[in-house]
């Protein structure tokens, strides 16, 4: 009988305790990127942020992996930051094994089997890679966070990137327009992409302070920045 | 699913010199289903005043009727036309009069001034809560979308065939990036001496 209070006792009281783990955070943030004839632009934000706070105005998003490939990535800072590790590691790796440089569309393919090995505990991030093909020519790949993948012309993406992507649709992809269009110039690319994070700072919190723009074109990887507001 | 999403559409109002401009999308939609490709979201509410309703579309019904009611005893007991900005109190009290059950719309209204021809837009959210801006108004399930666009494309003192050009671009574009909202577009733009119509030819999908 004392037992069997004992036992009901320590039963009742035990209600039962739920402990949570939250594996991901959203790092805000905004990604852009273009692909020309003979070049490809990438664009970025510098504002890292997490809900109402501004963790750093100068974290810039995107990275070079080669002479003619850039990496943008935004998401969760955390993911971010491991899968970029990795992404150089194996990049390395495959220029030790194979005796030379990994093409663009290689390092594409192989991010895209890298997000999909982690399918049932995917990175939290939104990647594009952008560069020039092996011909030379402009070339943007762009993929969801369990690698799927494509080439484009023009993709948004991040915090903003319903803002952005019909706005490129327009300007870029002439979509609901009649008539010739001259090929995309590497000025009006590059002010199309200005003008996009302004807009983007206007009304998107995550996005603003600065944007850092990637030229990669035959003569290598040049680098621009344009402040945006910083409220 | 949210309930302002549940059918779909999306409305634009913007100011131009001397004019404004207002359109919406034409989809009648039950989730991802297309019911109707003819359910206009724009109303004319007198000579120069325009009301956009997005939202649960038996409730864009009800407030339009609602408010023609209204505005209809206003000119019987005014005996004038009402300006646009009394109209928006009037929107803002049917709204906030339900604000504990309320109608699941989202309104944008654009209109000349009866005296003045002073250019005038302005949006509510569904309470009641009202907002008037200089540039542009957008409500609907791509209202994200259509701020994109308009950030980049609106200008100050726009002529009327600029004006339509960008709220053309700005929705066309705007709708074909969301399920929820296309299959066709209408847009007025209204001016002191007339107001002209147009339907846009858009993707079908």
């Amino acid at each position: 009988m004392a037992m069997a209070d004992i036992y009901q006792n320590n039963y009742m009281s035990m209600a039962p305790t739920e402990r949570r783990f939250e594996p991901y955070a959203f790092n805000g943030g905004n990604i852009l990127a273009v692909a020309g004839e003979d070049f490809a632009i990438v664009a970025s934000d510098t504002r890292l942020s997490q809900g109402f706070m501004i963790h750093s105005r100068d974290h810039p998003k995107a990275v070079q992996l080669s002479s003619s490939t850039v990496l943008a990535q935004s998401g969760f800072e955390g993911d971010i930051t491991t899968l970029k590790k990795h992404v150089k590691i194996r990049i390395d790796m495959y220029e030790h094994n194979h005796g030379k440089k990994a093409s663009t569309s290689a390092i594409a393919s192989m991010i895209s089997k890298m997000l999909y090995y982690k399918r049932f505990f995917p990175y939290y991030v939104y990647n594009i890679v952008a560069g020039l093909d092996d011909v030379g020519k402009g070339c943007v790949f762009s993929y969801d966070p369990v690698g799927s993948y494509e080439r484009e012309q023009y993709r948004a993406a991040g915090a903003a990137n319903e803002l952005l992507q019909p706005l490129l649709d327009n300007q870029i992809g002439h979509k609901n327009m009649e008539g010739d269009f001259l090929p995309l110039s590497k000025e009006k690319a590059l002010q199309l992409c200005i003008d996009c994070f302004i807009s983007a700072a206007e009304r998107d919190i995550t996005t603003g302070d600065c944007v850092f723009l990637h030229v990669i074109d035959k003569d290598g990887i040049a680098t621009k920045e344009f402040p945006l507001r910083r409220d | 699913m949210s309930i302002m999403s549940y059918n779909g559409g999306a409305a634009i109002a913007m100011k131009g010199k001397n004019c404004v401009a207002i359109a919406s999308d034409l989809r009648f939609g039950i989730q991802a289903q297309t019911v109707g490709m003819d359910f206009e979201k724009v109303f004319p509410m007198s000579d120069r005043l325009y009301l956009g309703l997005t939202g649960l579309a038996t409730d864009v019904q009800t407030v339009v009727q609602k408010l023609a009611f209204q505005l209809k005893l206003y000119e019987l007991r005014e005996n004038r036309p009402i300006s646009p900005k009394t109209f928006l109190s009037v929107v803002s009290n049917v709204l906030y009069e339900k604000r504990f059950g309320p109608y699941f719309i989202e309104p944008v209204i654009a209109g000349l001034d009866p005296k003045t021809s002073e250019p005038f837009i302005a949006s509510c959210d569904l309470i009641g809560c009202p907002m008037e801006p200089e540039d542009f108004v957008v409500t609907g399930t791509c209202a994200v979308q259509m701020y994109g666009m308009c950030e980049a494309l609106w200008q100050p003192d726009m002529e009327p065939d600029q004006l339509f050009e960008c709220v053309s671009q700005a929705l066309l574009n705007s709708v074909d990036r969301d399920a929820g909202s296309g299959w066709g577009a209408v847009v007025h733009i209204v001016e002191a001496d007339k107001v002209t119509t147009r339907r846009l030819k858009a993707r079908m999908d």
